[in-house]
């Protein structure tokens, strides 16, 4: 059995992953919204491979590694030189009611927590605990979805979701089967790209990245 | 082996049109894979009526009564909307809508959309089931937007966005039924095949299970369409292209309405209560109330069968939810004329918008005068998809509606309701759009509408007739779902 210093440590990172979506919800400017995100990626991969030394699964290694390859280098990587090349690098966006955008936050925390409890008590895994944070983050990025007018910081949140789904794939279950982990990573990717894509069409028909234009297609 | 090449063909299509999608004859080229893969999915079928279900390449591929008549069903409409979008996609090209890019973008991936979903179908993977069912969308995503204008744009985020957020809620769900399934079948490969969940339902965790399918039916309901997660659905099929709009209605709806059913009988297994059957009948209602009202207030023809996709889409789902064999029955037939019908419509539409140029309801007119074939199409569609007798549709939901009275009483007055606002709209609609005067000039290509009276002579085949082997395999399908 994994001693209880990994144990702890892998919620701490848990617990930092989660302040990271709460920071993700406030934060104004796209440039340090990536930053973020790419932190995001970073501690995940790290609680990934924690949880791998802990309990002898060596593929979580690999998944660890995908994780570290994706979502810290290359999502970033993309996101940065698609705001240099839309010239949105120092976008500030206007977030209105930040304090009640916090406060639905921290009731989704709760939410999700309990929704948590009766399948956290059935696992056996070393981070049982963290599912509840697992299912905060997602809803949590689900809300920054919401809240958010602008095309690049909804795909932020798109894919903060992600790391939220994984973050319980691994503490539930200890990741799901490798080919599985796969597909998804691909399809990320292939999300990621075509969302790249996407916002050069945005621009082109909108003449801007905000999505406040979007609003032709509404059932009247 | 044959599930090999079902696959093999339309991937390889989907590599060999993203270089060749632009040449004279790509619509050629792209008709012919569709039709080897039909030719494939044909000779599975025969297998499987003569061996029974299998389960293939290292347990990797899994066909059974339920999804081999979904298999060949996407395949044969995958081949009909080739044969269409031919001459579709020559005319917009040379309205000038269309860049040699663009077409090698339209025709790789109608290639690769057909891939992902007969992966969906024939995986024994419920983690693949998920990739392939987010790959589709990722697939007909930049084809929504093919035209680049404002709305098709709008349309195509939407799309993505509204689905990939409900894909994501299916993938906790996945997530979940691994959890319960690692504690019966143990970490690893087999935890997630359908075939070994399958065995051992009734010792997965009633709770975890419980959880799992809200998230799944979420997830995966948001792409079937059901109210109130159905907004991406009409944008989506009026700005993209009428091919598109034709399999996105007539299969990818099937398709994760598949998926929804795999769940419940995982979930019902699991509770042995009638949890899961609840929540397709509230959903399902839902949407074929909620869409019937909609189709009311419809002044954009693609739109109108949009909701009408939702409102029978909405319907095979109440009747799954209902369960027992004769309304799972009627519910697979139901998505069989649904998917037949409704691309023949979508067919007919597309050229009667090239035709008159407009895809606004009041400026489409006198086209049985103009070309009666086209007319007539559309009419013949639109009074099977209403449910007249004697075609498949009048059957499949004559069916419903009397299982309906007999188990859910109280959902009789919805339906009943629904079928007539339903009747007044698109037949009010239509009525105007086919009769009358109008002169609009000819097509430059001769419209290619054998596919539409193939589907249509199919649907009122099934109205008056189902072959043996089809009934039987319905009825294995129906003992299977129940």
């Amino acid at each position: 059995m994994a001693s209880p210093f990994l144990g702890d440590l892998i919620n701490l990172l848990a617990a930092l992953l989660l302040l990271i979506a709460f920071a993700m919800l406030a934060q104004r400017r796209v440039l340090s919204l990536i930053n973020l995100f790419a932190w995001q990626g970073l501690i995940l991969a790290a609680s990934t491979a924690v949880m791998a030394y802990s309990s002898h699964q060596h593929h979580l290694y690999y998944s660890a590694l995908l994780t570290v390859l994706l979502k810290v280098l290359f999502l970033p990587w993309l996101l940065h030189r698609l705001i240099r090349q839309l010239n949105v690098k120092w976008d500030v966006e206007t977030l209105i009611n930040i304090p009640t955008t916090m406060l639905t936050g921290l009731g989704l925390v709760v939410f999700a927590f309990n929704l948590a409890t009766p399948i956290s008590q059935l696992a056996t895994t070393v981070a049982k605990s963290t599912l509840g944070i697992a299912l905060a983050s997602v809803l949590l990025s689900f809300l920054m979805m919401i809240t958010r007018r602008k095309a690049i910081p909804q795909v932020i949140g798109f894919l903060a979701m992600e790391n939220g789904l994984f973050l319980a794939a691994t503490s539930a279950t200890y990741g799901m089967p490798m080919v599985v982990e796969l597909g998804i990573a691909l399809d990320v990717l292939v999300g990621a790209v075509i969302l790249g894509i996407f916002f050069f069409q945005i621009r082109e028909a909108f003449d801007s990245l905000d999505l406040k234009h979007m609003e032709q297609l509404r059932e009247k | 082996m044959e599930i090999l090449w079902i696959l093999g063909i339309p991937l390889f299509g989907a590599l060999l049109l993203a270089f060749l999608g632009h040449r004279r004859w790509a619509p050629e080229l792209n008709a012919v894979l569709s039709l080897a893969t039909l030719a494939a999915t044909v000779w599975l079928t025969v297998r499987i009526i003569a061996h029974g279900p299998m389960v293939v390449v290292d347990e990797m591929f899994f066909v059974d009564s339920f999804n081999i008549f979904l298999i060949a069903l996407t395949a044969f409409v995958g081949f009909t909307t080739a044969l269409f979008s031919r001459p579709y996609m020559r005319i917009e090209t040379q309205r000038g809508k269309l860049t040699p890019g663009l077409l090698r973008l339209y025709y790789s991936m109608y290639q690769l959309f057909i891939f992902t979903m007969l992966l969906a179908l024939s995986t024994n993977n419920l983690g693949i089931l998920w990739v392939a069912m987010e790959a589709a969308t990722l697939a007909t995503v930049l084809q929504v937007s093919l035209y680049r204008t404002p709305s098709s744009v709008e349309a195509a985020w939407k799309y993505f966005i509204l689905c990939g957020v409900g894909i994501a809620q299916a993938l906790f769900g996945t997530i979940l039924v691994y959890f319960a399934a690692e504690k019966v079948l143990g970490a690893g490969g087999t935890a997630l095949l359908w075939t070994h969940l399958n065995q051992v339902k009734t010792h997965l965790e009633p709770t975890v299970l419980s959880l799992a399918f809200v998230f799944l039916l979420v997830g995966y309901g948001t792409k079937v369409g059901l109210v109130p997660l159905h907004s991406w659905l009409p944008d989506a099929h009026a700005e993209g292209p009428t091919p598109i709009s034709a399999v996105l209605s007539g299969l990818l709806l099937n398709v994760a309405l598949y998926a929804v059913v795999r769940s419940k009988i995982l979930v019902d297994g699991a509770l042995g209560t009638h949890f899961a059957g609840n929540l397709l009948m509230g959903f399902g209602i839902l949407s074929v109330t909620v869409a019937s009202f909609f189709l009311l207030r419809q002044k954009d023809i693609k739109r109108l069968f949009a909701y009408s996709s939702i409102e029978h889409m909405g319907l095979a789902t109440f009747a799954f939810g209902m369960g027992g064999s004769l309304a799972t029955f009627a519910a697979l037939l139901h998505m069989t004329v649904h998917s037949l019908t409704k691309s023949a419509i979508f067919f007919t539409v597309g050229h009667a918008v090239q035709k008159t140029g407009s895809q606004w309801i009041d400026g489409i007119s006198g086209l049985v005068k103009q070309s009666p074939a086209i007319g007539w199409g559309l009419i013949l569609g639109s009074l099977a998809i209403l449910g007249m007798p004697p075609f498949g549709v009048f059957a499949s939901e004559f069916l419903i509606l009397t299982s309906t009275m007999h188990r859910q009483p109280w959902a009789t007055p919805f339906l009943v309701v629904s079928f007539g606002v339903a009747f007044a709209a698109i037949f009010g609609k239509v009525q105007p759009m086919v009769f009358g005067e109008s002169n609009h000039p000819r097509l430059p290509h001769p419209p290619s509408l054998l596919p539409v009276f193939v589907h249509l002579a199919l649907v009122l085949m099934l109205g008056l007739y189902i072959p043996p082997y089809l009934a039987t395999w319905y009825h294995q399908a129906a003992q299977l779902i129940r």
